[in-house]
Parts: structure tokens; C-alpha cells; sequence
């Protein structure tokens, strides 16, 4: 299964996206629930199958939807749930429970939908880069194709009801995930999040072994999904992280200005660890790839394009390796394999 | 330094979350990582809700018990989750629930989201015209209880919302004549 598709980068990892030299992607996600029919979590094995199956043909039924494909998370094997995790087609937490929950996958992956998720409905889209506004629209269009063709449940006070109270509302989160390399060597990373997260947004870093932020990757998205419409939750977002970008621009102009020989050195390292490197494992790409992507920024290196640079990102997963090799593979083989790749990629 | 969830193996994912303005440091080892939901940086990661509801619910923002959990227990006829039981798991079971616990969850979904009032878009079978005049007067009506019973925090977030669902009939109205 997905063979096909794990040949090809994810659609929205492709293409020129807005400040895409800092923001990676744009996500929205909106949080849906059928009238009348308990939530997912709490239904019993004949209700979300019922759930499962009428949507399985509504999605066949309707002209727009028919473009996408449906399956059933039961059908699929278990390297290809983490296959489409690693896509983020599904969630981490659907692979908990498989069964009784399926996945349409719209045309070029741009939008995803998950069934008898924690929700009966998550619809998905993401884009590359900044573009709130029409990642917002092609969620919407989805949205409404299918809030026409079945009930959703709705409250005239508290909104769209979802089975957690933290999305209740509009069942809108909206997320983008920034590249902030420049502000984390800078050590300006911990002003900048406590200036986000005054702004009622959350922050999230990740932290691997040591100190480092891994990839130097960060997450902003809303809190808050009720009492504001979606136009003033995604204008809170879209501003704070154009003042992010320029905090960010700030930081790399410093380093340049101060530090060019570190910070050249850093980049060019770490090219070359990528290039000729012959075990790699996933969280050392990770690094490797923050600093050379910050190098193509700064235009300190010029021969590589970002589609290189994030198909690298994406099959460096281990599931998109296995799929890559066609082959079951131990951790020690995927770290070696995994050099392989980037070398052959980065050739 | 140990994983602070198992105790048994060594914490090597260690993770700083910023919810509400608190700086919460999680050290943990993969697996237990993996189980509260961390996976990897390009993961959706929830938070720890439960923990967060239970602890809100517990006292309110000047520190006393709140009522939720010394008022009598309310149960959903529908599903059958008791008031209790969701604010221990942090999920409902069902839309009836919300009708169910309605008063309770006003004080609630205010401390989370600072308005217990949705803004947002209309279900698409909803959004027609006439339902959007419908949803006016029955706001209305709402506003004068709010006011007559002194709830003035609700009369507040109706006043915005009537504001929000007028701004938006003023542009749809100013579309069509665009396209005339």
C-alpha cells in the first residue's frame, strides 16, 4: 500500500510557500462531530463502525470528495500507519486504536480527513510555508462539502462540540512550524516564546539529547478554538509570527555580522558530515539539516534547493525508509541506510 | 537522571512546555515519552489535559475549592458520563453532554478560553440567511435575561457576539451589492 505515494515527497512539501525560508508549513485542523451519535472515544464498536462506513461512501458519493482516496486504518499494515503518521496523514494517538477508524487523503495530500479519531471528524490541511489564508480555505471547502451532506454537531452557545473541551468552538487549530536556528544560537529563543505565549499562543520546542532544540524546530498554534471567529484567530497567528520572522532575520543579520567564520563553519560541517557520513541516525539529520538549511537562508550555500533539503527530512523517518528500500529494516540497518539516502540525495 | 514517569530507565527526551504562561519541564525516557504523546518535532502534541482540567477544576483563580466538585454530580441521560468522570478523563462522550453540564461549563470553557460564547462559522446547513436573523433575536432575548439576572460576564460575551454576527451580515450584505 502507498507505494506510489512514498516515492514522491507529500504534496505540501513542495512548491514555494510564503516565507518559506524560516516557516517550514502552515496547518489547520478543524475538529468536527456528527449530530445525534456519541464521540468516537466513547462509542461502542457498532456505532463507529456505522460512523466509519457512512462516510466511507459519502466520500465516494460527492463529485469534490470522489477526487480523494478512503481507507480503513484496520487494513493497514503497521509500517504503513507509521508511514502515514510520519506523513501526517493520521495522528500518533490513531495508532492506538486502528480499528473502527479510517483516513481520506485528498488529492497531492494537501488535506487529510480522519474518521473516529478522537473526533468523528479531523479535517486537515497543510501548505508550505506561511499561508494561513489558504490553508484556511482548503480546509473550509472540505468543511462545508461535508457539512452539507451530513449534520454536524453544533451548540448555538459553545459552537462545534468536540469530545474535548479544548476544542470546542470554532474546532479550529491552526499551527505553523518554524525554523529558528538564528535566534536559538543567539540564545534570544526564550525572550521570543515568552513574548508568543503572552500573546495567548502556545510555544513548543522540542528537546532531544543535550540541550539543543532538535532541529531547532518550534511550533506556534492557538490556544484558545472559542470566542473568536477564525479569521481573528488566524490573524493572531499570522502576525505573531511575522514579527517571529523578523526576530528571526535579526538574530541571523547579528550572526553574520559578528560570527561569520563560526557560523560558516557550523554550516559547512555540517554539510559535510551529511554528505560522506556513513551511519546517520534520524535526530543527527535533524541537526545536520537545521544548520545547512540556515546556510541556504544566508546564502552561504547555493547548490542545493529546499525540496532536497525537506524530501531529506521526510524519508529519513523510519517508515518512509522502510517504504524507500521496499525492505523491513532494524535500527542499526535504517541508521546506515539512512546515510545512504542522504548521500545519494545530497550527490 | 531518571525518566520522572517510570523511574526505571534514564530520562533521555526532556521537554519544555509553556501552557498558560507556566514553564513545565517533562524529563522522560522514549517510551514514556512516546506514551504521553511525544513523538517527534513534527508531531501534533496534546497536552496533558486531564491533569490540566482536574487542577483547574479544583480551585478557581482566586484559590478556593470551586463548586464543580462539591456540587451535586450531574450525569448525561445520553451517554451516561457523570461530571465527575469527565472532568478525571477531560473528554466528553457526547454532544448531549455539553446541554447536560451546560451551566458548569460557562465558569469552565471561560478559564480556557476566555469566553464561553463561540464567534466562529456557522455549520454550513445552518448558514443561511434566515437562521442568521433567527440566532439574533434569540440573543437578544438572551442579552435582557443576562442583564435582568445581573450575569454580567455572559451579558458581555453576548454583546460581542452580537456585534460579530451584525459585522458579518454588514459584509455579506455590502458582497451582494458588490455583485449586483
Amino acid at each position: 500500500m502507498f507505494e506510489q505515494m512514498a516515492k514522491k515527497p507529500a504534496g505540501w512539501l513542495t512548491g514555494q510557500g510564503e516565507e518559506s525560508s524560516v516557516v517550514l508549513s502552515t496547518r489547520i485542523r478543524l475538529a468536527r462531530n456528527v449530530a445525534d451519535t456519541n464521540f468516537p472515544t466513547s462509542a461502542d464498536d457498532a456505532t463507529r463502525e456505522k460512523v466509519l462506513e457512512y462516510f466511507d461512501a459519502a466520500f465516494k458519493k460527492s463529485e469534490f470528495l470522489g477526487r480523494g482516496e478512503f481507507c480503513k486504518t484496520a487494513d493497514v499494515s503497521k509500517t504503513d500507519s507509521s508511514f502515514l503518521v510520519e506523513r501526517h496523514l493520521i495522528s500518533p494517538t490513531m495508532l492506538d486504536n486502528l480499528s473502527g477508524a479510517g483516513v481520506y487523503i485528498g488529492p497531492q495530500e494537501q488535506v487529510s480527513i480522519m474518521v473516529n479519531e478522537e473526533d468523528h471528524l479531523r479535517i486537515q490541511a497543510i501548505t508550505m510555508g506561511l499561508e494561513m489564508d489558504r490553508t484556511m480555505e482548503l480546509a473550509a471547502q472540505y468543511d462545508n462539502e461535508v457539512g452539507r451532506l451530513i449534520e454536524y454537531d453544533y451548540d448555538s452557545d459553545f459552537g462545534f462540540l468536540t469530545s474535548c473541551p479544548t476544542n470546542v468552538g470554532t474546532g479550529l487549530r491552526a499551527s505553523v512550524l518554524i525554523h529558528l536556528p538564528g535566534l536559538v544560537l543567539t540564545r534570544d529563543i526564550d525572550k521570543v516564546i515568552q513574548k508568543v505565549t503572552k500573546m495567548g499562543l502556545a510555544v513548543r520546542g522540542f528537546y532531544g539529547e543535550g540541550t539543543d532544540v532538535l532541529g531547532n524546530l518550534f511550533q506556534i498554534s492557538n490556544q484558545s478554538t472559542l470566542g473568536k471567529s477564525e479569521t481573528d484567530i488566524l490573524g493572531d497567528i499570522e502576525r505573531v509570527t511575522r514579527v517571529i520572522i523578523s526576530d528571526e532575520a535579526g538574530a541571523r543579520n547579528r550572526l553574520k555580522e559578528e560570527a561569520l567564520d563560526q557560523i560558516c563553519d557550523k554550516i559547512w560541517r555540517a554539510y559535510g558530515i551529511l554528505k560522506y557520513a556513513r551511519v546517520l541516525t534520524s535526530e543527527e539529520v535533524m541537526n545536520l539539516l537545521s544548520a545547512v538549511r540556515l546556510g541556504m537562508a544566508i546564502n552561504v550555500i547555493e547548490n542545493i534547493s529546499i525540496d532536497t533539503i525537506n524530501e531529506i527530512l521526510l524519508l529519513s523517518q523510519p517508515a518512509h525508509l522502510i517504504k524507500y528500500y521496499g525492505k523491513e529494516l532494524d535500527s542499526n540497518q535504517r541508521d546506515t541506510l539512512r546515510a545512504e539516502m542522504v548521500r545519494e540525495k545530497l550527490l | 537522571m531518571k525518566c520522572q514517569d517510570c523511574d526505571a530507565h534514564d530520562a533521555t527526551v526532556n521537554l519544555t512546555q509553556i501552557v498558560n504562561n507556566e514553564k513545565v519541564v517533562l524529563n522522560l525516557c522514549k517510551d514514556c515519552a512516546a506514551k504521553r504523546g511525544f513523538h517527534s518535532p513534527l508531531d501534533n502534541i496534546p497536552f496533558p489535559l486531564a491533569n490540566f482540567l482536574s487542577g483547574m477544576m479544583e480551585t478557581d483563580v482566586t484559590g478556593e475549592k470551586s463548586t464543580a466538585l462539591t456540587a451535586p454530580d450531574l450525569t448525561c441521560s445520553n451517554c451516561g458520563l457523570s461530571f465527575e468522570e469527565f472532568s478525571r478523563l477531560g473528554r466528553f462522550g457526547c454532544g448531549e453532554c455539553y446541554k447536560t453540564f451546560r451551566e458548569k461549563l460557562q465558569a469552565l470553557l471561560r478559564k480556557i478560553h476566555g469566553s464561553s460564547l463561540h464567534r466562529g462559522k456557522l455549520p454550513p446547513m445552518l448558514s443561511e440567511d434566515a437562521t442568521v436573523i433567527k440566532e439574533q433575536e434569540r440573543l437578544e432575548q438572551e442579552l435582557t435575561h443576562a442583564i435582568d439576572s445581573e450575569d454580567f460576564e455572559r451579558a458581555a460575551d453576548l454583546r460581542d457576539k452580537l456585534k460579530s454576527l451584525k459585522e458579518a451580515d454588514e459584509i455579506a450584505a455590502g458582497k451582494e451589492k458588490e455583485n449586483v
